[in-house]
């Protein structure tokens, strides 16, 4: 689990996360996003199903596959927040019921 | 015809940025490429946005970069940021992805300073959420204030468990344990290096500092542990450890839903490798990196490759290796003499041999031991995309599968998303250790671009001309 040191004062957007909408600092990433949310994992694997989290929030683990907007295998640590964002877990190769 | 660039880094660190203000002052033409909203590196990540109080928190080190980041705003550089660069072959095409449309720009000269990511380190249960690289959870901190909710262990080696451990001392983030997995006979081997690392600068003493604060802090730091161990279902409730010394068996537990890892870094190689620059294993770095000269010549005409992205020398260092390669660029147009970039490049020199001689010491005392690099039991994940654990890479080794390349063509390791990025260097070690040959003797998987992911559209709409 993760939180913010602070409470924002900054601007905010309101992004939609597994359903959810939920208010986050304008310039966040989606993954630190998803991981103050406390949303458990972002993606399954497409092999066993087991559950993955953000591991390196740089852009080479890859683990912070998400749906963002529709698009799947998007990494949620180097997408930006945005106004209205739609925020899903990829399942699996994800994009299969998009 | 792609639309052509004279000078072109890729990566705004501090190599990186000191390399476009050095090269803009002498009248090159230049465009960075940064795959971040705002220049600085990881090192400095979010500099110019970070509010005051988080600054403060993190400590001077960080703030060094909002100077480094001002003076390239005054450059007159081109800049391009949140630009990921998913392809760079020999003839210096390189093929970007900006706001969505995916483009090829053709580059006079190339500097690579893609710098560097944190070494994958296999061990069980590394892959349960929970489990984070402590670089990761520092650019958490960085960019966006977020720490661990309810406390978090530290584990791994080097410098950096220290200064995230003491930076959430400062933010009053619970560190229940930093476990120090580096060999205690590290010590001895590192001993003689100490004179000159002293040489180079603050290091050790800031090290000593961040030691002593989390001591009066109440942190307890162990040294010596082996056997990490991440435990739980869907997500990670407990860190396990033990000491293997004198053949005891001692084990001990921590509660946690949090578990911070880092085992040092290594370059960045996949661009280089996809581009055909020539990569060497470095032993005291034990990792492989590109090879370059003191100005980041490759052997790719025109591609330079510097800072970290060419052998682990830290923040600093990066900044010199950054004007080298600029001075070098103008005298390869002539717009300075050989002679003229000697003369300006002398003290770069002078500085980068200073602060290069705490690496032998650092490396010594942060030597992993065979037991990290060559992840011991069968059942450890490898390969965390294609899930391919240890045992079978091994048990293909076994079946003459007998070089990395082939492990991967045989069991689809580093053929997921990453590209190879986590489970390379352990692949290549588990090979080299079933052969019982030198790692030194393999080369890693080969790099293919598209090196980040693009979508069939972006393929297919390719402009190669960038307005």
């Amino acid at each position: 689990m993760f939180k913010r040191l602070r409470e924002f004062n900054e601007q905010t957007v309101t992004v939609n996360i597994e359903g959810e909408d939920v208010r986050v600092p304008l310039g966040e990433t989606v993954a630190a996003a998803v991981l103050v949310h406390n949303l458990g994992y972002t993606r399954t694997t497409p092999i066993s199903g087991a559950p993955r989290a953000p591991l390196c929030m740089m852009g080479v683990c890859f683990e912070c596959l998400m749906e963002i907007d529709g698009l799947p295998n998007t990494q949620a640590c180097q997408v930006q927040v945005a106004e209205g964002m739609k925020i899903r877990r990829q399942q699996g190769v994800g994009g299969s019921d998009a | 015809m792609p639309k052509t660039y004279q000078l072109v880094v890729i990566g705004a660190g501090p190599g990186g940025l000191c390399a476009a203000i050095t090269a803009a002052s002498l009248g090159l033409d230049v465009v960075v490429l940064d795959e971040q909203p705002s220049p600085g590196g990881q090192i400095y990540r979010g500099i110019s946005q970070t509010p005051d109080d988080r600054s403060a928190l993190l400590g001077a080190d960080y703030q060094r970069g909002a100077d480094l980041v001002a003076a390239f705003k005054a450059s007159g550089a081109q800049y391009w940021p949140q630009t990921t660069v998913w392809s760079l072959n020999s003839r210096r095409e390189i093929g970007i992805l900006r706001q969505g449309r995916a483009s090829i720009i053709q580059a006079e000269r190339v500097i690579v300073a893609s710098g560097a990511m944190e070494r994958p380190v296999p061990f069980l249960g590394w892959t349960l959420p929970g489990v984070m690289n402590a670089g990761a959870a520092q650019i958490l901190l960085k960019t966006a204030g977020v720490v661990p909710a309810q406390g978090t262990v530290i584990a791994g080696t080097g410098p950096l468990p220290l200064l995230v451990a003491w930076q959430y001392l400062r933010a009053g983030v619970k560190v229940k344990a930093v476990l120090e997995l580096s060999p205690g006979t590290n010590l001895w081997r590192a001993a003689p290096y100490l004179p000159g690392a002293l040489v180079a600068g603050d290091y050790i003493s800031r090290g000593l500092k961040y030691t002593l604060d989390l001591n009066k802090g109440g942190v307890p730091i162990y040294y010596g542990v082996s056997r990490l161990q991440a435990r739980g279902n869907d997500r990670i409730e407990a860190v396990e450890y033990g000491w293997d010394i004198l053949g005891s068996d001692r084990r001990e537990t921590i509660i946690t839903d949090s578990l911070l890892v880092h085992f040092g870094v290594i370059p960045r190689t996949n661009l280089t490798k996809a581009a055909g620059c020539q990569h060497i294993w470095d032993r005291g770095q034990q990792c492989w990196r590109p090879q370059v000269d003191r100005w980041g010549n490759t052997n790719v005409p025109g591609i330079a490759v510097i800072g970290d992205n060419a052998g682990i020398g830290g923040a600093r260092s990066a900044e010199h290796s950054g004007r080298l390669a600029a001075l070098e660029a103008a005298r390869s147009w002539h717009l300075i003499s050989t002679q003229q970039r000697d003369r300006q490049a002398h003290n770069d020199l002078k500085w980068l041999r200073k602060d290069l001689r705490v690496r032998p010491f650092l490396e010594a005392l942060y030597r992993l031991p065979d037991s990290l690099l060559v992840p011991p039991d069968d059942e450890i994940l490898v390969c965390r995309c294609e899930e391919i654990s240890a045992g079978q890479i091994r048990q293909a080794v076994r079946e003459e599968h007998g070089d990395p390349n082939q492990v991967k063509f045989y069991l689809r390791c580093g053929m997921g998303p990453c590209q190879g990025r986590q489970c390379a260097p352990a692949v290549a070690q588990i090979v080299a250790a079933e052969n019982k040959r030198p790692v030194a003797d393999y080369t890693t998987f080969r790099v293919r671009p598209p090196i980040r992911t693009l979508t069939i559209a972006q393929l297919a709409n390719l402009e190669s001309s960038e307005s």
